[in-house]
């Protein structure tokens, strides 16, 4: 099947003897948003980051537009897991760092600050930010530029619950605006549901596709839609290697030696 | 009434303790010295050491004063500074180029960085007969001194700096789309200022140095000059002023760069104990 954006295809990528992932094919099409999500190690930001140019060591064959993945392709843009602001620019300037140093001033800079809400730290530097403000500025910045494909890697996992919510419901519309096709790593299945067209999930030791959930809902969408829950608990099924088993611990802890035994209080001896 | 007036009256005493221990804190670094100074007047006064050889605090503030009443010690901070001003930028500037050419390609690391530790290893002050020899006793040999001791520190500096810029920093560049010039000036250069930035102030102490150096061996003018002078018409006073005149050349051009320094990295995320 030939996708007209991304077709990925990686036999294998290995980091020294470890071998990553194996056998990872899948495509998307221009205006798509698909998630990516799998246990944590399982090679999702390594799939990034081969798409992004970033990494090119692996056996496979990759194409955007028909093209191999290169770094400095305007085509793709990449939001790191971590924020990555440059510490030596102010929060504006990282935001509008596409354009240089006279970008701070685009008017688009403002209403993007004020849309992941940090109108009141455009001068500021990044050291000045808290983690999830961080995060937010990085958000910023990746959809200040417009590419065809924006990757994001966890982007919203440092932000509060009431935030996310905006910055994901920002990220669609600004995708659908600009016709931007997204692929989003994320570990929360029900952001993963609400946002996109299809969730791949994978598998990990070595990381390979375990399955394909399309949601078949159309935006706007509520985020109460039973449709889409259903769609939640599938893509968990898949995540739990197809199965509903749920790990019951109690018995593991049970028979784990109490570290620590409260003191009884009768058993202490006050001599008065 | 009086309950209002005790917390107004103690926050007027806590200020103004306050204050006076802001005021401590910025003179307690003149304690010492000040200190020393008097023992220094009375032991020489007291006829324990000759007054010849150590004169008293207030002979040189006389000195001092006929110095620069005369315009001669003016004259020699003019020449010495000058000196300094040109040597280090010579040397700095070509560290900086190089510095950047070699922290940049691995293959002008290859090529230059083995010949540049080994002049490295060269003592500094042997290089003084041969540049007398090859560039006579004009200033050719002083500044070419006072560039060699700055281009070193500038120099491994800056090649350390670039060189361990973040790789994350650097994937964001290319991300960006930025190659050749425009990721080094946007990344590389941003990110190894700092480094750069602990180079000048290190070369800059050390054109100070050879200064001095390039001064006492040949020189008709500048503080080295004066020292020699000192020595050979045996005034102890002409030496110990031009030793003073040098710490605070030294002192406020390393204040100057600190100032640039501050203001140029203020995004620095650093733990800093200053006050601020
Ligand atoms: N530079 C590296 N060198 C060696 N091994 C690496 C490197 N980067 C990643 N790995 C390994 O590759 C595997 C996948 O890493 P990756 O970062 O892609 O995981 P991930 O799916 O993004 O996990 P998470 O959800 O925790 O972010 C991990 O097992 C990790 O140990
Ligand atoms: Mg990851």
């Amino acid at each position: 099947m030939s996708h007209n954006l991304l077709d990925l295809a990686v036999a294998a990528k290995d980091f020294q003897a470890l071998r990553v992932i194996k056998n990872v094919r899948f495509g998307i099409n221009a205006g798509e948003v698909v998630s990516l999500v799998g246990p944590s190690g399982c090679g999702k930001s390594t799939l990034l980051r081969i798409i992004g140019g970033l990494d090119t060591s692996y056996s496979g064959k990759v194409c955007i537009k028909g093209e191999p993945p290169h770094l400095h392709s305007r085509e793709v843009g990449l939001i790191f897991q971590e924020p990555r602001l440059l510490p030596w620019l102010m929060v504006a300037e990282n935001v509008a760092f596409e354009l240089g140093r006279k970008g701070r001033h685009h008017p688009y800079v403002t209403q993007l600050l004020a849309e992941v809400g940090l109108s009141d730290f455009a001068t500021a530097y990044p050291k000045q930010l808290s983690g999830g403000m961080a995060q937010r500025a990085a958000i910023a910045r990746g959809l200040f530029t417009q590419p065809s494909l924006l990757l994001l890697d966890e982007p919203f996992s440092a932000v509060d619950a009431f935030t996310r919510r905006r910055l994901q419901d920002l990220l669609l519309s600004v995708a659908g605006h600009h016709g931007t096709t997204l692929l989003l790593v994320t570990h929360d299945v029900s952001e993963a549901v609400y946002l996109s067209d299809r969730v791949i999930v994978l598998a990990d030791r070595p990381g390979r596709i375990s399955g394909q959930v399309i949601v078949g809902e159309a935006r706007p969408r509520d985020r109460r839609n039973p449709q889409l829950i259903r769609r939640e608990a599938e893509v968990l099924t898949l995540l739990n290697d197809g199965t509903n088993a749920f790990f019951d611990l109690s018995y593991d802890l049970a028979s784990a030696p109490t570290p620590w035994q409260a003191a009884r209080l009768s058993s202490l001896n006050f001599a008065i | 009434m009086s309950e209002v007036s005790i917390p107004a009256s103690t926050a007027v005493v806590a200020s103004s303790r306050f204050e006076f221990k802001a005021l401590i804190r910025r003179v307690q670094g003149l304690l010492v010295p000040a200190v020393l100074v008097i023992i220094w007047e009375t032991v020489v006064r007291a006829g324990w050491v000759s007054q010849h050889l150590l004169p008293p605090p207030s002979e040189l503030v006389t000195t001092l004063a006929d110095l620069a009443g005369n315009g001669t010690l003016l004259g020699h901070i003019g020449i010495s500074s000058l000196r300094v001003l040109i040597g280090f930028f010579i040397g700095a500037g070509l560290a900086v180029v190089v510095g950047a050419a070699v922290g940049l390609s691995r293959r002008t690391e290859a090529l230059l960085d083995p010949t540049f530790q080994a002049l490295r290893a060269i003592p500094s002050l042997a290089w003084v007969p041969l540049l007398l020899l090859w560039l006579g006793i004009d200033e050719a040999p002083k500044i070419t001194l006072i560039a060699i001791g700055a281009f070193f520190p500038v120099y491994l500096n800056f090649v350390a700096g670039i060189q361990n810029v973040e790789r994350k920093l650097v994937e964001v560049g290319g991300i960006y789309g930025l190659t050749g010039y425009r990721l080094i000036a946007r990344i590389f250069l941003p990110a190894a200022l700092p480094n750069l930035f602990t180079g000048l102030r290190s070369g800059l102490s050390l054109s100070w140095m050879f200064l001095v150096a390039a001064e006492l061996i040949a020189a008709s003018s500048g503080l080295g000059y004066l020292l020699t002078d000192g020595r050979e018409t045996g005034r102890a006073d002409l030496v110990i002023v031009a030793i003073i005149v040098l710490a605070l050349l030294g002192k406020t051009s390393d204040s100057l760069l600190l100032w640039l320094e501050v203001r140029l990295l203020g995004w620095r995320d650093v733990f800093d104990t200053r006050p601020s």
